[in-house]
């Protein structure tokens, strides 16, 4: 082709680059950008109606002003003029102008469309492809209104012509991403699916990846893409290097395309069609063996074309996970290239193995590549290599070999780039603790972390290791020993100074039988680094040195001494001064028993917590908002997540006391007892004025469901759920307190607590009438598996409800496992003689045995990347059903139980949360993002966890809450 | 893919091409950093880098550097090939393409990527096919530039 005449004519346009090029400095870039700016307005205002070819120049300067990275205010309405035009040089600058710099300023967006509308309708195939290429650059949702009917009609018509259907496929690809209510595939599912049998394989190319997207949110509608992607597959794989004329890349058959169809069986499980299994394994087979052949090539595009298809194959293996002939096979492939001299690929084996390294198949197979990696850790040039090789060793700890490579690791963080070291502080931690045979091994490698790292380590790690020490008795002399050891260093963490006050402190008298470690050379030693503290540490240490006293009375006088100085007892700072003070005081006057009581030995922690997220902060209390009657099942729906302060544990413990006249519901709790005036205001109140004597007969009989439940009729057996009973349960998703139900005869409120995996829950049915409740029973059940997941105590309650009276049942709940369904509770009783019969949905949801968890971007990113497995995630896509206010959002995802976490994401409309759900079986972290569009009023919401079922239901749990 | 970045050695963007909505400001951030991130890279490196929640995947031609940002479960080494594959494009079409080519013609780089990635992916990986789509819309432009010529020799 001849070199091309530069500019195209656009003259202007060259002199004004060339100039802009020699400019010396900013400020005269900024100097010539501004003339032509003002030229160029004045051209556009000016009387004189410019021609096509200057419109365009004029345009095309402006954008190239714009890519500069300078703002462009005007010239939108002359780029929509040339999308017009008949010429088609005008029509592709002004295409580019409106992809590059379109707004949503609607006037405008009309003016495209319709300039787009007529070009698809053209049947010049240059003009529609231009028309499609603006519409998949902008993809924006007025676009997709427009357009989406009208594209997959042009990708699926017989007529069309190749390249545009190339074009129609991407294009609707973009507006599906971004407005998926929008694009119906429907109708044209299976022509789409066919198109993976067409003749052109660039029609193959680009529609694979709108089936692949398709596939992967509707699996079951596109399913029967499987076969005909293994035959593809199977053609191309079979294929000799030159059968595939230009679709072949440097003697590698399509290798886009491969990878393309590679990637789409991952949206599926391993086909179950036995032939088509079969020929889909050959073809794995044949794609292992090609890696074994000898280069067609020496370029290193044959390379990187022919090992993408074998990466890609990896991961179907991966993904399948079922065929462990294969897996194996995969994982000595990635063990040659783990010494390959290419960066990239040593790169891709070290995070592919990770993958291969959770695999019950492979494990041990990955587990012989050990030296390799370690000599990687040690060896690479690259941090981002280094970094897969620790992910690595990480991935392949287990008991066998968990030694060496803590060691390693511990080794390689003398060294390690300061990015990284944070996050191997974090992971050593983990699997010292994780792996922990005998705990003076974990010692060691916690005391070692911080000796070497020190300030890497979080207060999550020290604290953690100090729990332990005091909760396993085994270890507490040998922690003494070695953290004092430590302290002898002339120059320590301190971190260190932190664990060895709190460990001397309390198990300080272990080693003092050693003239070495007497109780007055532990105490100098501590005193000696008291000086070079913080304020936090030295008053960790005041502590100690309270504890020493009782521990040590020899050393009194010499601490009292110390407490007595200046230095402590009139510090500026007050919690230090404090504790100088009350410390002397306490030491001075109270009797040895007192002090042994007050000082005794710390009481072992609760309960393990989980070590991967030993970052779990607050304790999820309960709501503590009253519930407003009225407003229940509107605003009241923000109470749950509003104030979680401390006044929730005093409201809980009022409420749980057990009278049978508590009432949660603060607006009435005087109403029914001292007898306010009916108008006092509370809904109760009102429905006995209005509706008092009345409510017998006429009102109670306007009540569908009262009449429906004659007593003769009525079954003893449980009614089947309310038809409602599953939106109730949705409003108590994001909050614990409410009126679960309310009938004309009976108001049911709920509050309830949950901590860990236990959750206590108040139920108070309170009688609107002013006739009592005879026979009142209610049983609360778990059907079908839920049996095996929840388990459900209740007490009975009084068989007798007077007319206005309140009763309040507790009810415990302990989650074994994550569950779905939710619990049934039925209430029966007799009312004037008839039976109710009433069964509702409890709302204990999964979500309420979450534990927020904070955590910083790069740690959530890790985790996040870390569940990228395809069933470790649900999305949900929908559309708005409430406001889409900021608070309003917040306030919801904080009542789900999860920590929000702020600075995260870089997008700051989006929402991040992390969480651990408490199960009695297991903990499973879970991170959500919901990414708010507030143009489209729509959300998307995603969910990962290590638990598919859990993410699953979550996502279906939170999707109906916006 | 969510985007492609070219920019020079000395840190100048040549071609951003955006296939996710992103405000203006957010663009010019991300472009920033990341620019900074690739350039600070020493020659032996490998070509591909964590970056946020997603992969970047670079390679450097001569004095420009070809910057792509991939999903989590896309192919590093396919998109590799992508950059190459753009590069031939942008060579044959050019004629042994240079930094200048793109700077006085970046409408045509910007064309020439449309014909081979659209919203992201790959339209057509076919050099040929790519090329007669550009050829074709260059015989269009010079028969209409033929006109202009006419006319402005009419006018005279």
């Amino acid at each position: 082709m001849p070199a091309v005449s530069k500019g195209d004519g656009m003259r202007g346009l060259a002199v004004f680059i060339s100039d802009i090029r020699n400019c010396k400095s900013k400020e005269a870039e900024i100097k010539r950008i501004n003339k032509e700016l003002a030229n160029i307005r004045s051209k556009f205002k000016g009387d004189k109606a410019l021609d096509g070819y200057s419109k365009k120049k004029y345009v095309c300067k402006l954008l190239f002003i714009f890519l500069l990275g300078h703002d462009i205010d005007f010239g939108h309405m002359e780029a929509v003029n040339l999308l017009s035009s008949n010429k088609y040089t005008e029509k592709q600058i002004g295409y580019l102008f409106i992809s590059v710099l379109v707004n949503s300023n609607s006037e405008l967006i009309r003016l495209i469309n319709n300039a787009i509308k007529n070009d698809l309708s053209s049947r010049n195939p240059t003009f529609m492809c231009l028309a499609l290429h603006c519409i998949a650059n902008v993809g924006s949702r007025e676009m997709a209104e427009a357009f989406a009917g009208e594209i997959p009609r042009i990708l699926v018509a017989g007529d069309t012509m190749d390249s545009v259907k190339q074009s129609a496929a991407l294009c609707l690809l973009r507006l599906y991403k971004a407005s998926p209510d929008l694009v119906l595939m429907g109708e044209w599912t299976s022509r789409v699916v066919h198109l993976l049998n067409d003749q052109h394989m660039g029609v193959v190319t680009a529609a694979i990846s709108l089936i692949t997207c398709l596939s992967s949110k509707n699996p079951d509608e596109f399913k029967t893409c499987v076969s005909l992607a293994v035959s593809r597959l199977s053609r191309i794989v079979s294929s000799a290097s030159t059968d595939l004329q230009d679709y072949t890349y440097y003697f590698v058959p399509a290798p886009w395309l491969s990878c393309k169809l590679l990637r789409l069986l991952q949206c599926y499980p391993p086909p179950e069609d036995g032939a088509v299994k079969g020929r889909l394994v050959e073809c794995l087979e044949t794609i292992l063996n090609k890696a074994q052949e000898p280069p067609k090539s020496k370029k290193v595009q044959h390379s990187n074309a022919k090992n993408a298809i074998l990466f890609e194959a990896i991961s179907l293996i991966i993904h399948y996970d079922s065929e462990p002939n294969l897996l194996v096979r995969a994982c000595n492939q990635l063990g040659q290239f783990l010494q390959h001299r290419e960066t990239n690929l040593r790169y891709l084996a070290l995070e592919s193995m990770c993958t291969l390294a959770s695999s019950e198949f492979s494990h041990e197979a990955v587990k012989t590549h050990i030296e390799t990696v370690i000599n990687a850790l040690k060896t690479e040039r690259d941090v981002s290599v280094r970094q897969r090789a620790a992910d690595l060793l990480y991935a392949m700890c287990d008991r066998s070999n968990a030694k060496q490579i803590v060691a390693e690791m511990l080794s390689y963080l003398e060294t390690a780039d300061y990015s990284i070291r944070e996050e191997m502080v974090l992971k050593v931690a983990i699997l010292a603790e994780k792996y922990a045979v005998d705990y003076s091994w974990y010692v060691d490698t916690i005391l070692n972390l911080i000796r070497i790292a020190g300030d890497y380590v979080s207060e999550e790690v020290w604290y953690r290791v100090i729990q332990i020490v005091i909760n396993r008795d085994d270890v507490q002399g040998y922690a003494a020993k070695t953290v004092f050891e430590a302290l002898q260093a002339p120059a320590c963490h301190e971190n260190m100074v932190k664990v060895g006050g709190y460990i001397l402190g309390e198990f300080g008298n272990l080693i003092a039988g050693d003239p070495r470690s007497s109780p007055l050379v532990q105490f100098n030693l501590l005193h000696s680094k008291f000086h070079l503290c913080s304020v936090p540490t030295r008053a960790l240490l005041l502590s100690a040195y309270i504890k020493f006293i009782n521990l040590f009375p020899e050393t009194k006088a010499t601490i009292q001494e110390v407490l007595r100085s200046d230095s402590q007892i009139r510090n500026s700072d007050v919690e230090l001064q404090q504790r100088a003070v009350e410390y002397l005081k306490l030491s001075s006057i109270a009797s040895t028993d007192v002090l042994a009581t007050v000082l005794e030995e710390m009481p072992p922690f609760p309960e393990r917590e989980s070590s991967i997220l030993a970052k779990l902060k607050k304790k999820k209390g309960p709501g503590a908002v009253t519930v407003e009657l009225e407003d229940g099942k509107e605003r009241g729906e923000l109470n749950g997540g509003g104030d979680r302060g401390g006044d929730a544990a005093i409201a809980a413990s009022n409420a749980s006391t057990p009278s049978p006249s508590a009432d949660l519901l603060g607006l009435r709790s005087t109403a029914p007892v001292s007898g306010t005036t009916p108008s006092a205001g509370s809904l109760l109140v009102d429905v006995f004025s209005e509706a008092g004597p009345s409510a017998t007969s006429a009102g109670v009989n306007d009540d569908g469901f009262l009449s429906s439940a004659p007593p003769t009729v009525a079954s003893e057996d449980p009614a089947p759920p309310l038809p409602e009973s599953d939106e109730l349960l949705n409003k108590f998703v994001c909050k614990n307190n409410g009126v679960l139900f309310e009938n004309q005869l009976l108001q049911i409120g709920i509050k309830s607590e949950y901590r860990q995996n236990l959750g206590r829950m108040y139920l108070f049915y309170g009688n609107k009438t002013s006739v009592q409740f005879v026979s009142f029973n209610t049983t609360v059940s778990c059907p079908g598996e839920l049996q095996s997941q929840l388990n459900v105590q209740t007490k009975t309650v009084e068989p007798l409800v007077e007319g206005g009276a309140q009763v309040q049942q507790v009810i415990n709940i302990e989650c074994l496992t994550d569950f779905i369904d939710a619990p049934l509770l039925n209430i029966k009783f007799r009312y004037g003689g008839a039976l109710q019969n009433i069964s509702l949905k409890l709302p204990v949801t999964i979500n309420k045995f979450f534990q927020p968890t904070e955590m910083a971007a790069a740690d959530f990113f890790q985790r996040w990347k870390q569940l990228s497995q395809p069933q470790q995630e649900a999305q949900k896509i929908f559309k708005a059903s409430h406001g889409m206010d900021t608070e309003v959002l917040k306030a919801k995802l904080l009542g789900l139980g999860t920590a929000l976490l702020e600075n995260v994401d870089p997008n700051p409309e989006n929402y991040v949360c992390a969480g651990v759900i408490q199960t009695k079986a297991q903990q499973v972290g879970c991170l959500l993002r919901l990414e708010p569009n507030a143009q489209a009023q729509m959300y998307r919401l995603t969910l990962r966890s290590s638990k598919d079922t859990v993410s699953q239901r979550v996502c279906d749990l939170l999707a109906e809450q916006f | 893919m969510q985007f492609m970045l070219l920019f020079s050695r000395q840190g100048k963007l040549r071609l951003q091409k955006w296939y996710v909505p992103l405000s203006d400001k957010e663009k010019k951030k991300i472009t920033r950093e990341l620019v900074q991130t690739v350039l600070a890279r020493k020659p032996k490196m490998c070509s591909f880098l964590e970056w946020r929640d997603l992969k970047v995947v670079y390679k450097r031609y001569a004095s420009l550097y070809f910057c792509c940002a991939i999903e989590n479960q896309d192919n590093e080494l396919i998109t590799l090939e992508i950059i190459h594959r753009y590069v031939e494009l942008l060579d044959k079409y050019f004629g042994s393409v240079c930094e200048l080519d793109i700077i006085f013609n970046f409408e045509k780089a910007y064309f020439i990527l449309d014909e081979f990635l659209l919203g992201g992916e790959a339209q057509d990986t076919s050099k040929k096919n790519v090329l007669k789509a550009i050829e074709q819309a260059d015989l269009l432009q010079e028969c209409c530039m033929t006109d202009t010529v006419s006319q402005s020799f009419s006018m005279v």
